[in-house]
């Protein structure tokens, strides 16, 4: 059991590791939405299945998995909002720069 | 099985360092936006983690409901906000 939490909570701060990534890495407000929406999503929720194991069957297991659920619903919710408003205002997406490229 | 708890917790607030980054330098205000929001969720989790690092996930696991809720409507009503404003200038 103590095995399973462990690879849960690693392959949890592992995605968590790779959205924070995206955060510094990508270039436009869009990007980096996208790189935290379904990365830090996926971190979030295998964190609390390791978190959920290690506390056996009992009513605190249903209570994370409550905040699992509420988790899965509502980031990508807030990021779609995100991105939704800096559409209405106008925020340009990156493009490739002209003289980098070819 | 505590001390993993603590590893992990204290990965996940050096990982928060990096949205705190995004925050400070991002060009608009929606990079600001995205940082809270993502440091809103990955607060819910450490909260959890504190909880297994003391073995009382059963008091923590409420004060983590609560706060995803809190953050939740924090974040959706400030993209509101913004997304409303250039509308009505």
């Amino acid at each position: 059991m103590s095995l399973l939490v462990g690879l849960a909570l690693l392959a949890g701060v592992f995605f968590q590791a790779v959205a924070a990534l995206g955060v510094v890495r990508m270039p436009d407000v869009y990007t980096r939405l996208h790189a935290v929406s379904k990365a830090e999503t996926l971190g979030m929720l295998l964190t609390l299945v390791g978190i959920g194991l290690s506390t056996g069957l009992s009513l605190t297991t249903v209570k994370v998995a409550f905040v699992a659920s509420f988790l899965l619903l509502a980031t990508p919710t807030a990021t779609h909002a995100i991105t939704r408003a800096a559409l209405r205002l106008g925020v340009p997406p990156w493009q490739r720069p002209r003289e980098a490229g070819r | 099985m505590s001390t993993l708890f603590l590893v992990a917790a204290v990965t996940l607030l050096a990982l928060a360092l990096v949205y705190v980054h995004r925050i400070v330098v991002g060009p608009t205000v929606f990079d600001r936006l995205l940082g809270v929001n993502a440091i809103g969720t990955k607060t819910t989790v450490v909260l959890l983690l504190t909880g297994g690092v003391f073995g009382r996930v059963e008091m923590f696991v409420d004060i983590a409901l609560g706060y995803a809720l809190l953050s939740f409507i924090g974040s959706l009503a400030a993209a509101r906000y913004f997304e409303r404003t250039e509308r009505r200038p």
